[in-house]
């Protein structure tokens, strides 16, 4: 799409992040009973039904599992925090980011929100960014 | 009066460890053969044969095992279902006996895993030169350790700490001393991997691998197979009033996967399809948890071990920590669970899990396990979690004969 070009693009880690002023994740919301989905789908795993539409989840969360990935596949640097994070209703996997990544400042409950992480650039010079949750200011 | 109750008429399972010298159909040979003696039948008495070995579970280790051992020309089905593969290949030969189609059904679980290490999703595949969209998150690259981890030890990991969240009450510390009981229940067991007993101190400083399960917390990768045979109770009726002694009533054999809840595609759900399974059994078998006198759970991590006391139903909902602060789960508690020493010191080879937990289980009703014998054993769960996922819970009792 851009061919040639020398400008830098932006590419979401995955096709539920939307980039820009406002990133945020996007699910796949049933019409007929509001289960919601990240991939591809060829139906409701809840009701059967094939209508979906688009559903912004919320950017803030709360911590309601986690473990710290010490030892992992080949190629994939640790330690890590992986997460569960409740999404005002909406369960989303992803990262712990900008906090150490350990018992002391990882906590079950704790209150987070969406925070966009360079992925890398590829040959075109165009990068890839994912996202994870980081800890959120109490107010 | 003949009813349509199945038995468990032999069973065997090799011991768990590094088997250098055996192949998987050395080991599924030998927990076979001994099913078949401890049951006084040959092969050529068998109607039906379920086998499974994950690893490598396109083989037909079913067909590769009757080469060696009788190729009688029965059916054979060969299962794969994640950690419950085992349990799965039994539920199968119970299906077939229980619908007449055959006097005796044979079922074999073999796994070579001694040195596996971890399991995961998989290494990292190889970028491309540019991003492209791939797969059905359309993920420009792997998301394993981008997007949360695929790793089990961490996937269990948080299905512990959820339950934490929720109720309360765990720790590291906590979740250790689970691991501490098991390995404190596997020096009583000859046939386990590991019987070495572990102090707090030395499961909470070995080596981390998902916060909060340290290495001894994780279930052992080794090799072993296990096999049973099952008879009708109309044919049961006609064998030898020894052979009608030590057989041991299949009270509820149940298979769940894994009903759509809000979060499972996020954090596998091991809960619901757990308490399904375990209430269907509880039902079919007319008993209740105050009934069992030993549990074998799948304490796969022991972050694991912790939320299926709930979902057995040993304690109130939201009570496993309580339940299992109080001892109930020690040997010589109200509820013993996991007294081979569980996955995490017995060993995990795969495929033969599910019907490793029922030898076990067997062996105490029968009043055969010697030292590690629950005195008076008459009720008696065996239960494995395949992640994505398979449930399989069987209720067993003492004969009465």
């Amino acid at each position: 799409m851009d061919e040639g070009s020398a400008v830098s693009e932006q590419v979401p880690l995955v096709d539920y992040l939307v980039l820009g002023d406002d990133p945020h994740l996007v699910a796949k919301e049933c019409t007929t009973c509001g289960a919601r989905f990240f991939d591809r789908r060829n139906a409701c795993a809840s009701c059967s039904a094939t209508e979906f539409r688009p559903a912004p989840v919320a950017t803030e969360g709360e911590v309601r599992a986690f473990t710290i990935v010490s030892m992992a596949a080949p190629g994939i640097p640790v330690p890590f925090v992986a997460a569960l994070v409740d999404c005002d209703g909406t369960s989303v996997r992803g990262n712990l980011v900008n906090v150490p990544p350990d018992p002391e400042h990882v906590t079950l409950g704790m209150k987070v929100k969406l925070a966009t992480v360079p992925v890398g650039t590829d040959s075109t010079g165009t990068e890839a960014i994912g996202f994870g949750f980081e800890p959120r200011e109490e107010s | 009066m003949a009813t349509d109750d199945v038995w468990i008429l032999g069973i065997h399972m090799t011991k768990f460890g590094k088997h250098l010298d055996k192949d998987a159909i050395d080991l599924a040979s030998e927990a076979t053969l001994a099913a078949l003696a401890d049951a006084g039948l040959t092969m050529k008495d068998v109607g039906v044969l379920a086998a499974g070995n994950l690893m490598n579970a396109g083989a037909g280790i079913g067909q590769q095992l009757q080469k060696q051992i009788g190729q009688t020309g029965i059916p054979v089905y060969n299962v794969a279902n994640a950690c419950a593969t085992g349990a799965t290949a039994l539920r199968t030969a119970i299906m077939a006996v229980k619908a007449g189609e055959c006097d005796y059904g044979l079922a074999v679980g073999v796994e070579k895993l001694s040195g596996a290490g971890l399991l995961t999703g998989a290494a990292r595949r190889k970028e491309g030169d540019t991003w492209a969209p791939d797969g059905r998150y359309g993920a420009v690259t792997a998301l394993d350790g981008r997007v949360g981890t695929e790793t089990m030890p961490g996937v269990f990991a948080q299905v512990g700490m959820e339950y934490g969240h929720k109720y309360g009450g765990t720790s590291f510390e906590l979740f250790a001393r689970i691991s501490e009981k098991n390995h404190a229940h596997s020096t009583l067991n000859p046939k386990a991997a590991y019987t070495k007993r572990m102090s707090l101190d030395e499961i909470m400083n070995d080596v981390m691998i998902a916060y909060p399960n340290t290495r001894p917390m994780c279930s052992a990768n080794c090799d072993g197979a296990a096999a049973a045979v099952v008879v009708s109770d109309s044919v049961l009726k006609t064998l030898s009033k020894e052979q009608q002694r030590r057989a041991v009533k299949v009270s509820a054999s149940v298979l769940t996967s894994d009903p759509w809840q809000e979060s499972c595609q996020i954090l596998p759900d091991v809960n619901t399809l757990t308490r399904n399974a375990a209430e269907q059994a509880y039902e079919k078998a007319g008993l209740g948890p105050d009934d069992l006198d030993l549990v074998e759970l799948h304490d796969c991590f022991a972050t694991a071990e912790l939320v299926h006391y709930d979902n057995l139903g040993l304690c109130e909902p939201g009570g496993a920590v309580d339940f299992f602060e109080s001892g109930a789960s020690w040997r010589e508690g109200k509820t013993p669970v996991n007294v081979s020493g569980g996955l995490e010191s017995k060993g995990h080879p795969i495929a033969a899990t599910g019907i490793a937990n029922i030898w076990e289980v067997c062996h105490h009703l029968r009043g055969e396990a010697g030292d590690r014998q629950i005195e008076g054993a008459k009720v008696g769960l065996a239960h494995v979690i395949g992640l994505g996922s398979a449930c399989g819970v069987h209720i067993l009792e003492k004969s009465a004969a």
